[in-house]
């Protein structure tokens, strides 16, 4: 059993922290006030390699492998989780269906650019009337000869607008429930294709979430995503793995704030001594980097297990449930070792806190991921 | 056009350093690349990238440096010679590393157009080992520039000279200094990264140099290592602008007595 990073990964954690530091931190508060999305970031990540981490050489990648994926997601997310969550779905979502289902041509035409970064991607499944129930998806795509067109709508889109790659889900044929959805891939300035409102949101800010609207789009087969009705396995796979850029999200967010409160602690004077030297502060310190560390060690090893070509599906889940969590009571508690000031926007922990709170509800709420861990252990 | 950059490790002196028995701490510190040395890395992979040919790293330290090295080789340095320490028992200082280093130089028989070095390391601040080399080896040297253009066998080079600058032209085969402000170092890519593990890097021990241990042996001995005094918080004056002034003059007087 090993429990250190490999010299390479340890350098691209440096890499990506110092990157964040410098490039990211600065402009984080600014962005999530005006609710910013800053494309030159994303340009500058992808000229470094991040969009394509995972993917290989032919594909226009790194041919790195998801534990760095996940370091990266992890020390963005430390400054800013916008930042975050902008490569988790760009990568985990957009280009590894792609990836794992496109044709060589698809890859050629889609994952190359994503992987490169020269476009950006977005994963279109959720839906006013269904979220975690994603099966009862009411967007249709109907066949016209060689095409499909697409009608529906699909919202909280990540990436959304800012995307020029869009995977995104429609029923075949409703007839056959979930086994009746296909997956598409669908490019920003198709006819029919439109960007509708961007949501006000409570975190991460600084990435667009937007509605998209199918009307009377078109799409060639060519389009497809594999085969007609295997896209519910498609999304279902995708998120299996997206979870783990999440839970990288979590963990992240969590360690900006922990170390915010740290420093905050010994600087901080109360009582004629620092914050630290108050027990109930030291024990709000010391559970929030016990639990940092648990998320963390949950995370890379499903990232880990990912990276074998091993089954990570449960390993995936419980590491996005307990990140999650994590985040959202690490994050609370920085705010509460601040006191008025962790209140205040003069401060990052409110925006980190704001920010924890998405890693509990999106690819998949922690209840669902509960539901999916009581699957896998119920099957055991 | 062949590169060497001389490239030291130091301990990141914006981490926190613990100092016992007179030495510091290396467990806990944070080891980096000297940054005066990563503007000469910076720099050599754009002499590189402009005229050809290949950057040489030398690093003369023990185990721990190869993860400065390979750094290096992420940004985009092709190789790496590293002198191992780790066995040597004696005391080195900047005219030992210089030596040693031109010893390497020799027994690699590397070839070189130019060297390029940090104007100094921040850990002790002597800035003596890039002289001294070019000493050694016979050719100039131009320390602190802060900019080079390199047009065929001719040099010309940008100096800092305590803020004022000099323009010097020069020849190959020449030695430069970094001084901050001549470039800012790229961030190591994750191409370069993947690839740096893949580059050569090359170990040579001490004991394989055409080099007397005397020769090398320390000419200067520190008596006494410790950390600067801790800075008192600045002080914020209040009041009506015509009274701060004056307490300001006042405490400049009787406080800071500057004036």
């Amino acid at each position: 059993m090993q429990f250190r990073l490999s010299e390479e990964h340890e350098m691209m954690r440096q890499m990506v922290r110092d990157f964040a530091e410098k490039e990211v931190k600065p402009s984080a508060a600014e962005r999530d006030e005006h609710e910013i999305f800053d494309r030159s970031i994303f340009d500058k990540m992808s000229k470094l390699g991040m969009a394509g981490i995972p993917w290989g050489e032919e594909y226009g990648g790194v041919g790195s492998d998801y534990l760095s994926y996940v370091i990266a997601v992890e020390e963005l997310s430390r400054v800013c989780g916008s930042t975050g969550v902008t490569l988790s779905a760009h990568i985990s979502l957009a280009s590894y269906p792609i990836f794992t289902f496109g044709t060589e041509e698809q890859k050629q035409k889609y994952l190359r650019p994503l992987a490169e970064g020269t476009k950006l991607g977005a994963y279109g499944l959720t839906e006013p009337g269904s979220g975690s129930d994603a099966a009862a998806m009411r967007t249709t795509a109907t066949r016209d000869g060689d095409d499909y067109i697409l009608n529906g709508s699909k919202i909280f889109i990540t990436n959304g607008g800012d995307a020029e790659i869009y995977v995104v889900f429609a029923v075949t044929d409703a007839s056959l429930k979930h086994k009746g959805i296909t997956a598409f891939i669908v490019e920003k300035g198709t006819s029919g294709f439109l960007i509708g409102k961007k949501e006000k949101k409570l975190g991460i800010r600084a990435s667009a979430t937007t509605e998209i609207i199918f009307e009377d789009c078109r799409i060639p087969s060519s389009q497809r995503l594999g085969a007609e009705g295997e896209g519910f396995k498609i999304a279902m796979k995708t998120l299996d793995g997206g979870r783990n850029g999440i839970a990288a999200q979590a963990v992240g967010i969590a360690q900006g704030a922990y170390e915010e409160a740290l420093a905050y602690a010994k600087e901080r004077k109360q009582f004629g001594k620092p914050l630290i030297a108050l027990q109930a502060i030291q024990f709000k310190l010391a559970d929030m980097a016990t639990k940092i560390e648990a998320a963390r060690l949950l995370t890379y090893q499903a990232a880990w297990l990912e990276a074998q070509g091993l089954p990570y599906g449960k390993a995936s889940a419980m590491a996005k449930l307990f990140a999650g969590d994590t985040a959202m009571e690490v994050t609370t508690e920085a705010v509460q070792v601040f006191g008025g000031y962790g209140y205040s926007r003069e401060y990052p922990v409110e925006r980190m806190m704001r920010d924890a709170k998405i890693t509990q509800i999106y690819e998949g709420t922690n209840e669902i991921q509960r539901v999916v861990i009581a699957k896998y252990i119920s099957n055991e | 056009m062949n590169i060497l950059v001389c490239l030291k490790q130091t301990f990141d002196t914006e981490e926190r350093i613990t100092i016992e028995n007179g030495v510091v701490v290396e467990d806990g510190a944070v080891f980096v690349i000297n940054p005066y040395d990563e503007y000469a890395v910076e720099e050599g992979i754009k002499l590189k990238e402009e005229h050809g040919g290949e950057v040489t790293i030398l690093t003369v330290g023990p185990e721990r440096v190869e993860a400065s090295m390979r750094k290096a080789l992420a940004m985009g340095a092709d190789k790496g010679v590293w002198i191992n320490t780790e066995d040597f028992d004696g005391d080195l200082d900047e005219h030992s590393i210089a030596k040693i280093i031109k010893a390497t130089i020799e027994e690699q028989e590397l070839e070189f157009d130019i060297i390029l070095a940090g104007a100094m390391a921040v850990d002790d601040g002597s800035a003596q080992v890039g002289p001294r080399l070019a000493e050694l080896l016979n050719i100039p040297h131009i320390s602190t520039i802060t900019k080079i253009t390199v047009d065929g066998g001719n040099v010309v080079v940008e100096k800092d000279v305590e803020g004022d600058m000099e323009v010097i032209e020069s020849k190959l085969p020449l030695l430069v200094t970094a001084q901050q402000g001549l470039n800012e170092p790229r961030y190591p890519s994750l191409q370069g990264i993947m690839k740096a593990k893949k580059k050569p890097l090359e170990e040579v021990e001490i004991d394989d140099l055409d080099i007397e241990e005397e020769e090398i042996e320390a000419k200067t001995k520190v008596l006494e290592i410790y950390l600067p005094p801790k800075k008192d918080a600045g002080k914020i004056l209040q009041g009506e602008l015509a009274d701060q002034v004056t307490e300001l003059v006042q405490l400049l007087k009787s406080e800071a007595k500057v004036i």
